[in-house]
This record gives structure tokens, C-alpha cells and sequence, in this order.
């Protein structure tokens, strides 16, 4: 009888332990399948194809570099395109009707004659100076990023698959077979994808305007939440009477950590763009939001932080004759620091995720310059992440799970932070 | 500023009241930070008022060509990129006719005409001259995955699909009985009815209702006699999708609609023709019956009138921003210019059914004359 109650009882233990491991696995292994998915997604768009190509440069223009008179370089797009026409005729043979410059052009993404533009004009305003005119050579070997539908078939023919994407003639295919079989192809690391901001064409997308963006409105919103929710909550939790009114701040502020983060949105949509006056799409305008987005949270963390330092220590230091400001000031809030650091890093990484309400205050747009101060537009990772997953070019759903990856990342970073600037606290506090 | 000085002194006056007896370094920090945040704003707030930067608001299926045009306007022209946000054809009128102004977008892209109500906000603040810029048409095709079997619908067979009620043959009407294509017509496939689409919010879902769903209804006497007895009976009877599982709303993301159909052969679903174009390699459009016809959504079809789903799509500019910014006109210049959207422009790459010349001709010309519109127009 006991044997049997006991055996049962270890039974269930064991039963017990299981389940709490299966849980365990069952959360890891469907982490494991979401970092892999997003990795497998996103490993497209950290490379680019690059085709190397030989642009003769015309006489006229020669003549300007070689006079050392830089600024007259300036050409016109029409004339990149015309180099860029004659550079792929060269490699590739073929008529010179306008069908046939046309499939030839389509090969490299739609901004490539603007690039070469950009690219002369760069030389004319740095290299006369410091070249001797004779060192100029007439043709010039540059890289161009090749369009995302060369880019998926030049990756699906690696990958010894046989697709037939329409998106390619037949005669385009065998230009690129062509290209490829000269050695003229490479793969590069897609360094276009940390150093660029917005763009509509695949390969001249980044993130850099997202992340810059994201940086200034968290920046923002951690000098006014953190400040204003530790002062909020050291004085809700030292300093003020017991009485209805702060009992009623209590049950708002609670209230506030539980309000959907649109809201504050159409609260910032009020208040800051239609009554202030503030820039919309500006990260000073969306930091604002979110720091009073996290401003409850900050102020809960911190209070509970508050709460766990224990009365013997403001007791000891009233007793030794501090005043309670000095208590709180160099006692009390040094115990609580890590606690509330804690909370106020939980509280911007929930703040770096959310995009509802910038959506109201317009930074949900197609910026394509990263911004230089908080007043200039920008959006941020999150958003750039909706932006690109609604593209119809395949291409940018991977620049999408890039992205994610980048997030994932920076959110790392952050929680790293919270427990690198805890154990610090820590360590200090024992000292 | 106001504001901000007046918090300043309402916040100080709270330190000191709550806390003077107490510490006094405390209160000088705290005024202190609060000072530094007002001389945050001071320094920073007045300069936001110069804007040199575009900005444009609107529909999000015209937001496609303009963010193609606004990233070669400002790489060919050296411009600060013009902003663009997809704020949906009626939230960017509501946000262009807010005024005139630096802190009020310069265009609105809109996938429907201007409403006379809409144009009227805008007179009432202030905004008198709006130019209308037509720039072309876009399709709505329903589409299938490659491995599905084609066949082609009528607008009266996707009215009969897709209608929460339809009419008897006694033309009253009663809930959508239709389960397969085949209860439909004979001559279609025995497959369920599955299509997904766009929700109730989009521009996409409205120009569909618009084009199919009315004219389909139309084709039945019963709704075409209501139709002339009462406008609103008429548009409540034919206008709402049926809820009962047939029709899957997909929400306003178009990639999650292909994904769907990649993986589902049976389902059609509904789009715009750019994602058509861009996703050939997986996707086939349905072609459309008329009578012996049938019209499969191509780009030529869709510019000659024939495929018969498809909308107009428009721009409107603030003539008041125009005089005063040569960047705005260099802007609607650069959209309208042959190299964007003549025969061999680069927006129809992108999806864009061009105007014929003669309109464009057109258009050129209002802008140039600041012709702006006029509500009889509209109607």
C-alpha cells in the first residue's frame, strides 16, 4: 500500500520533469526552425553579383579631365547610358537596334547608367588633381550590380536548377551564360545592403538610413523616459504621502503600461505634429512617442526595484543623520540601479520593435537618405522590415529577413548591454 | 516655444514646492535638465519649418512609380529624396487639403478621381488651386498559380462567386448558395470557389467592387431595376463580399496572397497587374469572358480599354507649392517627361500603364497653364 503511493509519487516526479524538459525542447526547437528559416531567407541579399565591363570614355570628355578643368565633366544620363550601351556591345556582340540595347541594358539593375554618371563625375572632381592627364587611361574597368531577375537566374544556375523565369528572354539568358563563362562575373559581398539607405531597386537598398533612423528615436526616447520614470518613480515610492491622489497616479500609470502602443500614436498625431508644430517623420517626433510609450514601463520597473531594496538600508542611513533626499540619493537608488536598468533596456527593446504608432506620425514612407540629425525623416528597422516584405520583387523579401537579422542583432546587443550594466552595478554595490 | 517655457516653470514650481525644504542641489538639477530639454527644442524646432524636401502622401498602389521616380529625381538632379508615405488614397486627401504650408504635403497620389466632398475640405482651408495630374492606368487581375488549370470568368461569374447575396430567378435575394464554379456555370471546372483578396481598407478592394462586382451585378434585371430605383439598395446589395469562407480576406499584404496561391493550385486571388508582372515566373492572370471573348490581363489589353478591370490613377499638386518651388516642378516635370512614362519609360517596367499621347499631351498642358480642377469636372 505506502510502496505503491510511494512508487506513484516518484512516477509523477519524473512525469513532472519531463514535461518541463519537453517544454524547454519544444521552445528551442522552434527557435532553431525560426533562426534558420529567417538565416536561409536572408543569406541572398548579404551578396550581389557584379559584371565587370570596360568603359570607354568618349573623346570630349577626355579632353575636359585631361585640362584639369573638373567641373565641366558633368555629363549627361543619356550619355552614361550611351557609354554603357557600347561597353555590353563590346562584350557581347549583338546589333545595335534599340530592342536589342534594350535587353542588353536590362541585365544590370535600372540605376546603372546613373551610377556610371555618378562615378565619372566623381572622377573628374578627385583623381585630375592628383593624376598627370597621361596617366588617364580612354577605357576604364568598373563593376556594375546586375538586375535582381539576372540575379535570381545567375543563382538558380549555381544552384544547378533549371528555371524558367520568364522575367529573361532566351536571348538574355545566353548573355549572361556568356558573361559568366569570360570570368567576367563575381560575387561580392553586398556591402550596398549596411551603407545605403532605402532605394527601389534591390541591390542599392540598405538599411542604414533604418538603423540610423531607429538609433536617434531610441536615443530620444531613453534621455526623456529614463530620466522622467526614474524621477516619477523615486518619488512615487519615497518620497510622496500615501493618500487617494497618489493612489490614483499608481492605478494610471499601470493602466498606461497596458494601453495599446497605436494609441500613443494618435496621441503623438495630436499633440506633437497638429498642436506643436514638430516635423513629421522626423525620429524626434517618433522617440517622442515611444519614450511615452516606455515611460509607464520605466516607472514600474523601477518602483518594483524601489520596493526590493531593503528598509534596513534607508533606516541606517536616516539614522546616521543623512537627510532623506541624501538616503535615497546615495544609498537607496544605487542598490536599485540594476533593476531599474534592467527594466528601462526591456522597455526600449520593446520600443525598437514597434511600428504602430510611427505608422501615425508618418514614418512608415519611402526615405531613401539616412538621416543626419533627429529633424531629418527617417523610419526605422521595424518599419523598413514591412516596407520590404510587402515589395512585389522577390528580391527584397530577403533584404526583409536581412533586416530582421540586423534587429535581431542590435536587440542582442541591448539585452547584452541590460546584463553586462547589471553585473557592473553589481559588482560595484559589493565593493 | 510657449509650451515649453510654460512646462518649464510648472515643473520647477513642482520641485519646489514638493522638495525646497529638503535638498536644494536636487532642485537646481532638476531645473537644470528641464532646461536643457527647452533648449533642445529651442535650437532645433525653428529649423524644421524650412523644408526643402518634398513631401508626398497617398495611395499605395500609386506609391510603387512614385518612389521609382522620386529615387531617380534625386540621384539625377542631386536633391534631398522627396518623402513618400503610403497613407491610402483618402487619408492623403485628408492630409493635403489640411492647408498650404511647409508642414502640409506638396502632392497626394490617389488610385480614384477627387471626390467633390474631398475638394471642398480643401477649399475650406485654403487650398484653391489643386492641378490634377492624371499618369495612367493600373489593372486588377484575379490570378492563379501555373499549376492550376486556366479557364476564364465572366464579371457576372465573379459577381455570383465572390456576392454575400444573390438574386433567384424570381429576383429576390438570397444568400450566396455557390460552393464550386460549377454551380455557377456548367462549363466551368467541379474546383471550390477559394479567392483571396484584398480587405474592405484597400484601394485595390474598392476599384474591384467598382468594376466587377457592379457590372456584374448590372447583367441581372432584378438588380439593374433596383439600381435605378435606389442608388444605395443597389450598392449594399452588390457590394459586399460574402463572409462565409469563399472569399478570404488577406489583408493589404499582396506577397502574402502569392504566397498562398504558390501553394494552393485551387485559389484565385485578387491583386494588382505590377504583381503579376513581377511574379510570372509563378503566377498566370485569368483571362476575362465577354460574350465570345476572352481578354487575358496584358499590358497591351489593359491599355487599350479592353480588359475591362482596371482603374485610372492620378497625382495632385498644390499650384500655391509649385510657384514658390522650382523642386516641385522639376518633380512633376521629371514623372511626366518621355523618358518616365513615354514608350520606352522606365515606370512601365514597373507595372505602369501609360496614358495615351494625346492625353499626356493633355495633362503637360494643364500643368503648365495651372489649370486646377474644377468640382463639375469631377462629377
Amino acid at each position: 500500500m505506502k510502496e505503491s503511493r510511494l512508487r506513484r509519487r516518484y512516477r509523477a516526479e519524473r512525469r513532472y520533469r519531463f514535461y518541463g524538459k519537453a517544454a524547454i525542447a519544444f521552445a528551442v526547437c522552434f527557435l532553431f526552425f525560426f533562426f534558420v528559416a529567417i538565416v536561409s531567407r536572408a543569406l541572398p541579399a548579404f551578396s550581389q553579383h557584379e559584371v565587370l565591363l570596360r568603359v570607354a570614355l568618349p573623346d570630349n570628355l577626355l579632353k575636359n579631365l585631361s585640362t584639369a578643368e573638373g567641373e565641366d565633366a558633368n555629363i549627361s544620363e543619356g550619355a552614361a547610358r550611351r557609354m554603357l550601351d557600347a561597353a555590353l556591345a563590346q562584350e557581347l556582340g549583338g546589333g545595335g537596334s534599340a530592342h536589342e540595347r534594350r535587353a542588353r541594358r536590362a541585365l544590370l539593375t535600372p540605376l546603372a547608367a546613373l551610377d556610371l554618371k555618378r562615378r565619372v563625375e566623381n572622377l573628374s572632381a578627385s583623381s585630375v588633381s592628383s593624376l598627370s592627364p597621361s596617366l588617364l587611361l580612354p577605357s576604364w574597368s568598373l563593376s556594375f550590380a546586375l538586375s535582381s531577375s539576372s540575379e535570381r537566374f545567375l543563382r538558380a544556375q549555381s544552384g544547378g536548377e533549371q528555371v524558367a523565369d520568364p522575367a529573361l528572354s532566351d536571348m538574355q539568358r545566353d548573355m549572361l551564360t556568356a558573361l559568366d563563362a569570360k570570368g567576367l562575373v563575381a560575387k561580392r559581398f553586398n556591402l550596398a545592403f549596411f551603407t545605403r539607405s532605402d532605394s527601389r531597386v534591390p541591390s542599392a537598398a540598405g538599411i542604414r538610413g533604418a538603423l540610423l533612423g531607429s538609433l536617434w528615436a531610441l536615443l530620444i526616447a531613453f534621455l526623456l523616459a529614463f530620466p522622467l520614470g526614474v524621477l516619477t518613480a523615486v518619488h512615487l515610492e519615497e518620497f510622496a504621502p500615501r493618500n487617494r491622489l497618489s493612489a490614483l497616479i499608481e492605478v494610471a500609470i499601470y493602466n498606461l503600461a497596458a494601453v495599446p502602443s497605436i494609441v500613443f500614436g494618435l496621441l503623438g498625431l495630436v499633440v506633437f505634429l497638429n498642436w506643436w508644430q514638430l516635423p513629421r517623420s522626423a525620429p524626434l517626433t517618433g522617440g517622442m512617442v515611444l519614450a511615452l510609450m516606455t515611460l509607464p514601463i520605466v516607472v514600474v520597473t523601477a518602483r518594483s526595484a524601489l520596493k526590493a531594496v531593503p528598509e534596513g538600508i534607508r533606516n541606517a542611513g536616516l539614522a546616521l543623520g543623512a537627510s532623506h533626499s541624501q538616503t535615497v540619493l546615495h544609498h537607496v537608488l544605487p542598490q536599485a540601479m540594476p533593476g531599474i536598468l534592467t527594466g528601462a533596456i526591456i522597455g526600449m527593446a520593446r520600443a525598437l520593435g514597434e511600428t504602430a504608432p510611427l505608422l501615425m506620425i508618418g514614418m512608415v514612407a519611402f526615405i531613401a537618405q539616412a538621416p543626419a540629425t533627429p529633424l531629418d525623416p527617417a523610419t526605422t528597422l521595424p518599419v523598413q522590415i514591412f516596407l520590404w516584405a510587402d515589395h512585389p520583387d522577390p528580391a527584397f523579401s530577403s533584404r526583409a529577413a536581412a533586416a530582421i537579422l540586423v534587429m535581431l542583432c542590435f536587440l542582442v546587443a541591448m539585452n547584452a548591454a541590460a546584463v553586462l550594466l547589471r553585473q557592473a552595478f553589481e559588482r560595484k554595490r559589493q565593493r | 516655444m510657449s509650451m515649453g517655457l510654460v512646462s518649464e516653470i510648472a515643473l520647477v514650481s513642482v520641485f519646489r514646492r514638493r522638495s525646497s525644504c529638503r535638498n536644494p542641489a536636487r532642485i537646481a538639477n532638476a531645473a537644470a535638465f528641464v532646461q536643457a530639454l527647452v533648449a533642445f527644442g529651442l535650437v532645433f524646432v525653428p529649423s524644421a519649418f524650412a523644408r526643402d524636401r518634398l513631401s508626398i502622401v497617398g495611395s499605395s498602389t500609386v506609391f510603387p512609380f512614385a518612389t521609382v521616380v522620386a529615387e531617380r529625381f534625386s540621384l539625377s538632379k542631386g536633391v534631398a529624396p522627396p518623402v513618400i508615405e503610403a497613407t491610402g488614397t483618402g487619408g492623403g486627401f485628408k492630409l493635403f487639403c489640411k492647408g498650404t504650408g511647409a508642414n502640409t504635403p506638396d502632392i497626394t497620389n490617389a488610385s480614384a478621381r477627387m471626390k467633390v466632398s474631398q475638394l471642398a475640405l480643401c477649399r475650406k482651408n485654403g487650398v484653391d488651386k489643386v492641378i490634377e495630374v492624371a499618369i495612367g492606368y493600373d489593372g486588377i487581375v484575379v490570378a492563379q498559380s501555373l499549376k492550376g488549370k486556366p479557364f476564364a470568368l465572366t464579371l457576372p461569374n465573379l459577381y455570383l462567386a465572390l456576392a454575400r447575396q444573390v438574386p433567384k430567378e424570381d429576383g429576390t435575394l438570397i444568400d450566396n448558395p455557390y460552393k464550386t464554379w460549377r454551380d455557377i456555370d456548367p462549363a466551368l471546372s467541379a474546383l471550390p470557389i477559394e479567392v483571396l483578396g484584398p480587405p474592405p481598407t484597400s484601394g485595390t478592394r474598392i476599384a474591384f467592387v467598382e468594376s466587377v462586382m457592379d457590372k456584374g451585378a448590372r447583367s441581372f434585371p432584378s438588380l439593374a431595376a433596383l439600381r435605378k430605383r435606389n442608388q444605395r439598395a443597389f450598392k449594399q446589395a452588390a457590394y459586399a463580399l460574402r463572409e462565409d469562407g469563399a472569399y478570404i480576406d488577406s489583408g493589404e499584404n499582396d506577397n502574402l496572397i502569392i504566397q498562398k496561391l504558390r501553394r494552393n493550385p485551387q485559389a484565385l486571388g485578387i491583386f494588382g497587374f505590377s504583381f503579376l508582372e513581377q511574379n510570372r515566373g509563378i503566377l498566370r492572370g485569368l483571362s476575362i469572358r465577354k460574350g465570345e471573348n476572352t481578354v487575358a490581363p496584358t499590358f497591351d489589353k489593359i491599355a487599350d480599354g479592353s480588359y475591362p478591370i482596371a482603374r485610372a490613377l492620378y497625382f495632385y499638386v498644390k499650384a500655391a507649392h509649385l510657384e514658390r518651388s522650382s523642386t516641385l516642378q522639376a518633380y512633376v516635370d521629371m514623372f511626366l517627361a518621355d523618358d518616365t512614362m513615354g514608350e520606352d519609360g522606365f515606370l512601365l517596367d514597373e507595372g505602369l500603364i501609360p496614358l495615351p499621347p494625346q492625353e499626356l499631351a493633355r495633362v503637360r498642358q494643364a500643368v503648365a497653364s495651372r489649370r486646377a480642377v474644377e468640382a463639375q469636372n469631377l462629377r
